[in-house]
């Protein structure tokens, strides 16, 4: 009981903002992700990669992207209870 | 050894599970207990269809051939899943408030419920979904074929198409058109689907789990073969691997089987919050073992093998003949649910968009109400789905089983994708429009056509026009357009697709103008999280309720029809079973109508019965300009509130003036009695005095005298309250007649003459002899009288004297006294006012009064006029006529 009220108000309503910034992001942080084997040219002898080491960068960045989506659904698929906030972010 | 018989008994009953499963669904949702059925996991795995015959064999193959490349299949649709925030609910949602059946109907209903554009998109996605089809039932013969090189001879590989096609269709039509449902959902379809989901996946795994553990030495093991295999190193060109990602994810969002499950089949936003992680989830479990199925493929498989089989062919290479079974119905459901959602979704979308514009057209204007449309309906799409399929078949004998069905999946993406550009334009800018959407789309399905589907489908253009491009012009090479040559096939295509594509959509959009109902639906689009209410489409028009019903029981069946029209009824809160035809009752009626035969047939029928299809102005300006509805009631109401307020003042002012009145009654009743009084005690004294006699003679006769005097004065009193009365009620007569002002004054000054001793009157006697009058003489004689005695009694200069001045028919009467105080102006007009002291005046004060009203009766008027030396008054007389007129 002797917590001290927040100075922040609306603490709420401000993360569920903040998580839905990061719902946005996270596809392009995704691609940015999958884009990096753009640099692995292929075959031109720059920096070759192996595909096995190739295989556990691409999965773990699609388990990493799926573990991120995984803990985001539960908080936004939440019900709104500021529906007619959308979009004043 | 595995025989045809088993194979065949074992498919069979597969099929009958998936019979049972769907059926055991339907029959659930119909008794309303489809909880289960809509939960978030049967959502996920019914997104599964992207994952067809193709992807389940294909991807080994392709891993065999290009490494990690088959990766980008999966890749584009993960990353689109993960960021469903930002696009995927919101198509979900406008799915769900505008009643979208399909992708076609999407397009059609944005940009201004246009047919032509659900045409346009229908064809696109029936050219690109055909070769897929026919891909699916060679993915099915190819594997059964497998099975027949094991001993059982030459398989027919035509007819096992041509049965597994009729197998298809015979599903597809009893669960897929079983009900004309009014939001398009297919539980039996969606749960036989998400079964076929969970079993294509644990073949996959239980295959690559078998070749990881059993064939290799685990992951350690499996890594080291890849090290080893000819596909060691990564050999993907950059453009090809973010060229394809984008690929995907476009054929993810517009693969007409996709959306259907996606966004028509979707039942809850919040489903996509699970499937968000859980479908690319389910897209790595897909994909891990892929690699490793191909690489061990290479090693243990005799040289020359095809690696596209290698899934099935594997384990029957290991003699794990239960796990080929296995491997077989992962494969023959991949196929068969990518068959069924596609053929369904193509089916409804040549229906809606095809079939019903033409049928509605042809009946004419009886079409909404003669014939049972939901037949109609339902009937156009069985046929629709024999046809699709039919199709499919057809391509597949066409194009002979051969390797060139093999590349027809990405050509497939690569078509459908070009609805992505007006999909997005459509969905987050509300300038796009429907000319720039069908620009778009045309170029961009040319473009594909020219490029792509002709050359790569087997199908095949000239020789001569691929080396050298149509009539010799370099530029225009299928392969090369302006001359930029060797880019990979399938990137050319994409690239300059859409790059065209949305520089179409946007030219044509930022040039044209949009029809009211487009501008009306795309706000409602874009906007969707703003207002997800229904535009105001009908004004009040024609339709009866009961045409309505007719129309609404015949696609909807007869108790939705009756359910919803009660419900309507019940809100507005009329009794009985029809709702008052109000605007909002047809949009929602409408919305209804468009869950069955979309939105553009919808709009169409409702048009035929109401009269009206366009949208007028004022419905734009009454749905745009809500809040200027508000302002104005609003306004409207501070109006009403003002006049309320004005009409109480005035009460609050009579009021005042009343009780004025009622003072100055009182005062005028006790004034009156003070001035009988006073006359009335000396008569008594001095009556009194003369009847007890004693008075001697001279005395009696000053008594009398005074009697007489005070008499004299009460007649006077007497009579003039009479004139007032008699003039104040209005019930004086005038004796008009004619003279000249100067006899009047003439008259008056004589009558006057004992009181006005020492006064001297000054006048101009040429100027009031030309004034000539007509009317009531001695009431206006009266007047000057009483002016005169007034200048004679009251002016108090020590040589009074009186200036009558004539100017037209203005009579100012002026003397040299000092004239009355400001203040008491106001009050001299009235009965009893007296400015001085009573015993001078011996008046009873009413004769200014008695001036006013005679004035007033004549038409004239008198009026104290200031700044004049003394007491001045100006008496306007009437015109002739005005008298006359009275």
């Amino acid at each position: 009981m002797s917590q001290r009220p927040s100075i922040f108000l609306a603490r709420d309503t401000y993360r569920r903002r903040r998580l839905r910034d990061v719902a946005r992001v996270l596809p392009i942080v995704g691609a940015v992700l999958l884009m990096v084997p753009l640099t692995w040219s292929g075959g031109s002898g720059a920096s070759v990669q192996l595909n096995s080491n190739a295989a556990l960068y691409v999965f773990g960045a699609w388990l990493a992207l799926i573990v991120a989506a995984a803990c985001l659904s539960g908080p936004l698929s939440r019900p709104e209870p500021d529906e007619g906030g959308e979009g004043r972010d | 050894m595995l025989s045809f018989n088993l194979l065949v008994g074992v498919a069979l009953s597969y099929v009958a599970v998936l019979f049972a499963v769907a059926f055991w669904a339907e029959r659930r949702a119909a008794n309303g207990r489809d909880g289960w059925l809509r939960s978030p996991l049967v959502y996920t795995l019914s997104l599964s269809v992207y994952c067809t015959g193709w992807t389940f064999y294909g991807a080994v193959g392709y891993a065999a051939r290009s490494g990690l490349e088959y990766l980008v299949i999966y890749l584009g649709p993960t990353l689109v899943l993960v960021g469903w925030w930002a696009l995927l609910r919101k198509l979900v949602r406008v799915g769900r408030t505008q009643r979208i059946t399909s992708i076609a109907d999407l397009i059609s209903s944005r940009f201004g419920k246009s047919n032509t554009l659900g045409v346009i998109v229908t064809v696109i996605t029936v050219v690109a979904t055909t070769p897929y089809i026919a891909l699916q039932l060679q993915s099915v013969t190819l594997s059964v074929s497998v099975f027949a090189e094991q001993g059982w001879g030459e398989a027919d590989l035509h007819a096992t198409a041509f049965w597994v096609a009729v197998g298809l269709a015979l599903f597809t039509i009893l669960f897929g058109t079983r009900n004309l449902d009014v939001n398009e959902r297919h539980h039996g379809v969606v749960m036989a689907i998400a079964l076929e989901a969970v079993v294509k996946l644990f073949a996959l795994l239980a295959v690559g789990i078998f070749v990881v553990w059993q064939v290799a030495d685990g992951p350690a093991d499996v890594l080291a073969r890849i090290d080893a295999s000819p596909q060691a190193e990564w050999q993907i060109g950059p453009g090809r691997w973010a060229g394809l990602i984008f690929l995907s994810a476009a054929a993810v969002l517009c693969l007409p089987r996709m959306f259907h499950v996606m966004v028509v089949e979707n039942s809850d936003e919040r489903h996509l919050a699970t499937a968000s992680w859980a479908f690319p989830l389910y897209l790595g479990a897909m994909s891990l073992f892929v690699l490793p199925i191909a690489v061990i493929g290479l090693d243990v498989m005799p040289e020359g093998s095809n690696p596209d089989l290698f899934v099935l062919t594997l384990p029957l290479q290991l003699g794990a003949d239960g796990l080929a079974f296995l491997s077989f119905l992962g494969g023959l459901s991949s196929a068969t649910s990518m068959v069924i959602v596609a053929s369904i979704a193509l089916s409804i979308m040549v229906s809606n968009h095809i079939v019903m514009p033409i049928w509605l057209s042809s009946t004419g204007d009886r079409a909404s109400m003669s014939g049972d449309v939901r037949r109609t309906v339902i009937l156009s799409r069985r046929i629709a789905i024999a046809v699709v399929l039919s199709l499919g078949w057809l391509y597949f004998q066409l194009s002979g089983a051969t390797e060139a069905l093999a590349s027809i999946g990405l050509i497939s993406f690569a078509g459908s994708a070009q609805i992505l550009p007006p999909l997005l334009a459509g969905l987050f800018w509300r300038g796009a429009t429907r000319i720039g959407a069908g620009a778009g789309l045309v170029i961009g399905f040319a473009i594909w056509i020219y490029t792509l589907f002709l050359p790569g489908s087997g199908l095949g253009l000239p020789e001569s026009v691929m080396t050298d491009g149509p009539m010799g012009i370099g530029w225009l090479r299928p392969q090369a357009l302006f001359g930029i040559e060797g880019m990979d096939p399938v990137l050319h295509t994409v690239l300059w697709s859409m790059i065209l594509n949305a520089l179409a959509v946007f030219i044509g959009s930022v040039l044209s103008f949009p029809s009211p109902l487009e501008r009306l639906q795309g706000a409602q689009v874009v906007d969707v999280f703003a207002h997800s209410a229904s535009p105001k489409g009908w004004g009040q028009g024609t339709a009866e309720a009961e045409d309505l019903l007719v129309m609404a029981q015949r696609i909807l069946g007869s108790t939705q029809a009756h359910h919803l029209f009660e419900g309507q009824a019940k809100l507005q809160g009329t009794a009985g079973y029809l709702p008052e035809v109000t605007p909002d009752f047809l949009d929602r009626l409408e919305r209804e109508l468009a869950g069955s035969v979309g939105a553009a047939t919808a709009h169409a029928m409702i048009g035929q019965i109401q009269g009206g299809t366009s949208v007028s102005v004022e419905d734009l300006i009454a749905v745009a300009d809500e809040t200027a509805q508000m302002m104005e009631y609003s306004s409207r109401l501070e109006a009403k509130s003002a006049e309320l307020t004005l009409t109480a003042q005035q009460l609050q002012e009579a009021n005042e003036k009343l009780t004025a009145l009622s003072i100055q009654k009182d005062g005028f009743l006790s004034q009156i009695s003070h001035e009988l009084r006073t006359p009335m005690t000396s008569i008594r004294a001095f009556s009194e005095l003369l009847r007890d006699g004693d008075v001697p003679a001279d005395e009696r006769a000053r008594f009398a005298g005074i009697i007489q005097d005070e008499a004299v004065r009460l007649t006077r009193l007497l009579d003039d309250l009479l004139d007032l009365s008699v003039l104040e009620n209005g019930q004086v007569t005038l004796n008009v007649a004619d003279g000249p002002l100067v006899d009047l004054i003439d008259r008056a000054v004589a009558a006057t003459e004992r009181q006005t001793i020492g006064l001297r009157i000054i006048r101009d006697r040429d100027a009031e002899a030309s004034l000539l009058l007509e009317t009531d003489l001695d009431r206006l004689s009266q007047v000057f009288i009483n002016l005169i005695s007034n200048a004679a009694k009251y002016c108090d200069a020590e040589s009074p004297e009186l200036r009558i001045e004539v100017r037209g028919r203005t009579i100012d009467i002026v003397d040299n006294g000092s004239g009355i105080p400001k203040a008491s102006r106001r009050v001299i007009f009235e009965k009893f006012s007296r400015l001085s002291d009573h015993s001078a005046a011996g008046g009873a004060g009413l004769g200014l009064a008695i001036c006013r009203e005679i004035m007033e009766k004549l038409g004239g008027s008198i009026d104290y006029l200031p700044g004049r030396d003394g007491a001045a008054f100006r008496v306007v007389l009437p015109d002739a006529r005005a008298l006359a007129a009275e």
